[in-house]
């Protein structure tokens, strides 16, 4: 199988581990990402704040050249680029009189014809193929599933591939990958999103309650399909102690890298080492792959320390 | 050779300012076959009329053209008319002159010329017109009513005091309906039992209400006054002769932790049982599934429990009892099945339909539905009438009522109101008061829809005098921390997140037809909209009819329909039908299909596209008695005259009477250059 | 000038035969009478049950008699009287367009549209948008010239169904 694939700023900069992972996987899943060329910002959490027509002529410059690549659909693992692409193709199809100022401003004859695909609904069609590939399940690991805001809503713009305020998607692929989902309630709530620089007060306190919560249900981890939601709930677990809100350590996990572990790849190639809290007491419960994972959790406190 | 009279009229000014009517009549009079043209001032006058009924003496008219208004206004006038001359109404038609032409343009020339087209096309059809005579058929004045609920109950009772015999088919083993669970009514807190089981009993006492409880609709044949019903009278297990009610079965039965339909799960029942206290019949009833012989005999084991048996002591038990179908003919029928709960939780009964994960229904036993909050709050109920929860038998100090829980929303796939839930959350939150006086109730709401005599300032006394809290917007999630229940919402006044933690939800949920809705309407041929709510003729004008001729409809299988509205239909109903057995026969236009025995070949093409099922088949037969062919013959009491099947039929061997093709085609070369 | 013809002052004056249903249509058109809407008056309405009851046969049969154009109009959809003879009619009508189009008749000389009782004013933009299509279309003859022309009638090219019925003048 064949699929677009929208990188984003972020699987390039601060959640580099979420490609590195994604990548690995996709190898042992028979799926070929297919990058787009020159591909530019999706105007994620600024651009449809300050600009309606810039919000969604961005991402739909990147469909466009999709559509010029003879993409027909195109996966944005980052929840953030998946919002803006996915609206911005629904926008499109809603309002000719947008699909005609959009056009202008894109210089191209722009027809909307590509889907836009999140990693929930890609990996949800591969469930057979984890479960088969599954050499390495991950046997009670509990794990919280965190959707957040913007992964399955809302139903206009994601299609309905999934329950909007009950999904269970995640569960299901967690499931495949052999890890135990634990039931819990914060699942969807907001982890302070875009705020984390301007507001951290915010998102230290809605993404301590996410934390507390998953832990009082169980869970080993957090499992996330997002880059925004990875750095509120791994990066700002410090400054969550820093404040009181938040003690212990809770390991916060992109969906792919669970998928991973469950193939069995090796944790140095999906990234586990570049977190901020130590994912060593996740990868202690996968037996033969604790090697790695010494210098993993190296890397991340050298890392968290030059930031501290 | 046709002797056809035409009359010119000028409607005062209205015609005749525009068309120059004496022209038209004598521009009429060079048509072949009209001995007669006259205008007058005023046609539909008397003088105008008798004009028509002199021309028709004198002359011998075979056809009369009226051209006047449109015949929306006064065809029946001349053809009434036409019939006091002895001559056959329907050979009267009228051209419409005014509405089509004299109003319509101000060109003189133009419009007497557009006139004249107007009144010879008419002629034209006239002449090809033949007499039809009224269609008379027999009815049978007797009344099928479906479903025991408020609505079947009322409409029965009214049919049978109007001095006509009802069946009254109810499925459940008790009529009653869902009015007999709840506690007290809005907008007078009156008790529902109190008002509604001396109703039931008079229904059970009536000499003219044939009751068959635990029964349902089979089969349907027939149209409008010769419907023939089966009933399929299911098998109680206890003969209904000899039981006497006294209840020593129920007591002895081992199964006793079943839980209670009628109770909405929250109290248990017995396997052989009673639905209710004063259920009517009061007679018990074996469930099958759950009674212990027969999940023995299921697995092919001897009969072992046989208390219930033992215990009669009129020997009324009858294990082996079967389904019986019984046949009835009667002349128009009345459904009323009522509603039934949406089912709030992830698993739905129809794809289109979504559930609400995010509630817990099923998970937290302290989410609960409206109907079990009524039975909590009854004084016959489960618990006695004191409002306590189901997880832990104690008393919430605070509850929540969230509103439209599937009403209102598109996106679970019932797009309509629901109707009673403002009123009944407002009767909740009182009743919750006048219980747990140091309670507090809150109510989420998206707009308190308070129509009715007495309804908003009934929602308005809950508010105001009765302390309940309300706050518009919705809920977004709720889950359990040890016996508490957390709720996240939105105040949309507020524009704020709220959290809070409640005792125990209620949720008051969409209202939805019936399961197996589709089915009873597909053997009635009534027609059901998207949600399967059975469809009005008209929803102004016919709202108690169907499209099926004799079928009638009321309460909330049409539409989510209070107590009041349910009665006030069902009345309605009654008078429908009591005013179509007023006369021994029935009798109708004659506008409809009739078949050329001769030319049909027997492809039943106008079957498929017959929209009333008018359409029969007919055994053509030698004298031997030998079927030698198959024709369609259609029956005159269902066709609806639409005509679609001459339309459709290859062979040009069905006519719709009134229309046919000959008199269309008269009409066509009357426009010929 | 024949007394059934238009008026042809000012050039060439389309006739339009109408196939409408009793209840939407020919209501509508009632309405807009007593709303007293002034419209072209070329148009002249034979009124049926149903759309369901129009025969396809009717519109070639109003050609081949001299119309230039033909209307036929019923209840919107979901709305008809008989609960489905407008869908039935919708069916018969999309195949019979392409028919007509395929024999080389303009199908902008045919309209179908959907009138309800309510509906006056668009009866009246339906008549006057059909009126001035089939104006600009001019006259249509070709299957008048099949029957109507004397020389062909004389040599017997006459419909069976039209043998010893009256035909007018």
């Amino acid at each position: 199988m064949k699929i677009g694939y929208f990188p984003g700023c972020s699987l390039h900069g601060l959640s580099r581990e979420y490609e590195e992972s994604l990548k690995a996987i996709v190898a042992g899943l028979d799926t070929e990402l297919v990058e787009v060329d020159d591909w530019s910002c999706c105007g994620a959490s600024s651009a449809h704040g300050s600009s309606h027509l810039l919000g969604v002529a961005l991402p739909a410059r990147n469909l466009a050249i999709a559509e010029e690549q003879g993409l027909p659909e195109v996966l944005a693992p980052c929840a953030a680029c998946y919002a803006r692409l996915a609206s911005a193709r629904h926008e499109i199809s809603e309002d000719p009189q947008l699909a005609g100022r959009v056009n202008n401003v894109l210089v191209r004859d722009f027809k909307n014809t590509v889907r836009v695909r999140s990693i929930l609904e890609v990996l949800k069609g591969q469930i057979a193929g984890i479960k088969a590939r599954a050499t390495n399940p991950l046997k009670d690991l509990k794990v919280a599933c965190y959707y957040g805001c913007l992964l399955v809503r809302p139903v206009q713009v994601t299609g309905g591939y999934d329950d909007p305020e009950d999904p269970s998607s995640m569960e299901d692929i967690c499931k495949a990958a052999g890890a135990v989902p634990v039931k819990w309630n914060r699942r969807l709530d907001c982890c302070g999103g875009g705020l984390s620089m301007s507001r951290t007060g915010s998102v230290v306190r809605l993404s301590a309650a996410i934390l507390k919560d998953a832990k009082a249900a169980g869970a080993d981890a957090v499992v996330v399909a997002c880059p925004m939601c990875h750095s509120n709930l791994d990066f700002r677990q410090k400054a969550m102690k820093h404040r009181g809100a938040w003690e212990g350590d809770m390991p916060v996990l992109f969906l792919t890298q669970v998928v991973g572990m469950s193939m069995g790849i090796d944790p140095k190639t999906l990234g586990m080492g570049r977190h901020f809290v130590s994912t060593d007491s996740v990868l202690a419960r996968t037996a033969g792959t604790g090697s790695g994972s010494g210098t993993g959790t190296n890397s991340a406190a050298a890392v968290a320390g030059e930031v501290g | 050779m046709a002797r056809i009279g035409v009359f010119v009229c000028h409607c005062g000014e209205n015609i005749g300012r525009t068309v120059d009517c004496h022209g038209v009549a004598e521009a009429c009079k060079d048509v072949p076959g009209v001995v007669h043209s006259v205008d007058y001032k005023y046609m539909c006058s008397d003088p105008g009329q008798q004009m028509v009924k002199n021309a028709i003496a004198e002359k011998g008219l075979t056809g009369v053209v009226v051209a006047a208004c449109s015949p929306h206004m006064h065809e029946k006038t001349f053809r009434r008319a036409t019939a006091g001359a002895g001559l056959n109404p329907f050979l009267c038609e009228m051209a419409n002159v005014r509405e089509h032409c004299s109003w319509i343009h101000e060109d003189r020339e133009k419009a007497t010329v557009k006139a004249v087209d107007i009144t010879k096309t008419i002629i034209e059809k006239v002449k090809r017109n033949v007499p039809l005579n009224t269609i008379r058929i027999p009815v049978t004045r007797r009344a099928l009513v479906i479903g025991g609920g408020i609505a079947g109950i009322q409409a029965a009772l009214d049919i049978a005091d109007g001095g006509r015999e009802v069946i009254l088919v109810e499925k459940g083993p008790s009529i009653g309906g869902h009015m007999s669970q709840l506690s007290e009514t809005f907008p007078t807190l009156d008790c529902s039992q109190c008002i509604l089981t001396p109703r039931m009993v008079e229904v059970y006492q009536h000499p003219r209400i044939k009751l068959y409880a635990y029964s349902e609709v089979e089969s349907v044949e027939g149209y409008i006054g010769n419907f023939k019903v089966t009933v399929r009278r299911k098998a109680r297990s206890v003969d209904e002769d000899k039981c006497n009610g006294c209840g020593a079965c129920t007591q002895v039965c081992p199964n006793k932790k079943i839980p209670s339909e009628f109770d909405c799960g929250l109290g248990k029942r017995t396997a052989i049982y009673v639905p209710f206290p004063q259920a009517v019949p009061n007679l018990p009833t074996v469930d099958r599934n759950k009674c212990l012989l027969f999940m023995n005999r299921a697995k092919g084991r001897p009969d072992t429990c046989k208390k219930c048996a033992d215990a009669c002591a009129k020997g009324a038990i009858d294990f082996d009892q079967q389904d019986r179908l019984v046949t009835e003919d009667v002349g128009a029928i009345v459904v009323a099945t009522g509603y039934q709960l949406y089912t709030i939780g992830k698993d739905q009964p129809k794809d289109n339909l979504k559930g609400y994960g995010e509630y817990g229904y099923g998970t937290i036993p302290d989410v609960i539905d409206g109907l079990q909050f009524e039975r909590l709050a009854s004084a016959s109920g489960p618990t006695s009438g004191k409002i306590l929860r189901p997880s832990d038998g104690k008393e919430p100090k605070r509850i929540v009522f969230l509103q439209c829980i599937g009403s209102r929303d598109p996106q679970k796939g019932m797009e309509y109101c629901s109707k009673i839930c403002c009123m009944y959350v407002a009767k909740h939150t009182m009743l919750y008061h006048h219980k747990v006086h140091d309670g507090q109730a809150t109510v989420f709401y998206m707009d308190i829809r308070a129509a009715g005599k007495g309804y908003e300032e009934f929602s308005r006394r809950a508010i105001e005098e009765e302390g309940a809290q309300y706050i518009r917007g919705r809920v977004s999630r709720m889950w359990r921390e040890g016996d508490v229940i957390k709720i996240l919402g939105f105040d949309t006044l507020e524009g704020e997140p709220i959290e809070m933690d409640a005792d125990m939800v209620v949720l008051a949920t969409a209202m939805r037809p019936q399961p197996g809705i589709d089915a009873l309407a597909q053997k009635l041929s009534v027609s059901y909209d998207q949600h399967g709510f059975i469809n009005e003729a008209h929803p102004k004008l016919r709202p108690v009819e169907t499209n099926t001729a004799g079928i009638f409809v009321a309460g909330a299988c049409q539409a989510p329909r209070d107590i009041p509205d349910a009665v006030a239909m069902a009345s309605a109903t009654a008078s429908k039908v009591l005013g179509l057995f007023a006369n021994e026969m029935l009798e109708r236009e004659p506008t409809v299909a009739c078949v050329n025995e001769a030319n049909c070949a027997g492809c039943f093409h106008c079957e498929r596209v017959c929209a009333y099922g008018a359409v029969e088949h007919k055994d053509i037969k030698d004298r031997a008695g030998n079927v030698v062919r198959v024709i369609a013959y259609v029956n005159p009491g269902v066709c609806q005259g639409c005509g679609t099947c001459q339309a459709t039929c290859p062979s040009k061997s069905v006519e719709l009477q009134g229309f046919t093709d000959e008199q269309i085609w008269g009409e066509i070369q009357a426009l010929g250059v | 000038m024949d007394a059934t013809t238009p008026a042809v002052a000012g050039g060439f004056e389309p006739r339009i035969t109408a196939f409408v249903c009793n209840w939407c249509t020919y209501t509508g058109a009632d309405l807009a009478g007593t709303s007293r809407l002034q419209m072209a008056s070329n148009v002249r309405i034979i009124r049926l049950p149903c759309t369901g009851r129009i025969d396809p046969m009717f519109i070639t049969k109003a050609f081949e008699r001299g119309a230039d154009g033909i209307i036929v109009s019923g209840c919107h959809p979901a709305d008809c009287h008989y609960n489905a003879g407008n869908y039935h009619a919708r069916r018969r009508f999309a195949i019979f367009r392409e028919l007509m189009d395929f024999l080389g008749v303009d199908t902008g000389r045919i309209t179908f549209s959907w009138v309800s009782a309510s509906e006056g004013g668009k009866w009246r933009d339906v008549v006057n948008d059909a009126v001035t299509r089939v104006r600009a279309l001019g006259p249509f003859t070709d299957y008048r010239k099949l029957v109507v022309d004397p020389v062909a009638t004389a040599t017997g090219v006459v419909p069976p169904e039209h043998v010893g019925k009256e035909v007018p003048a």
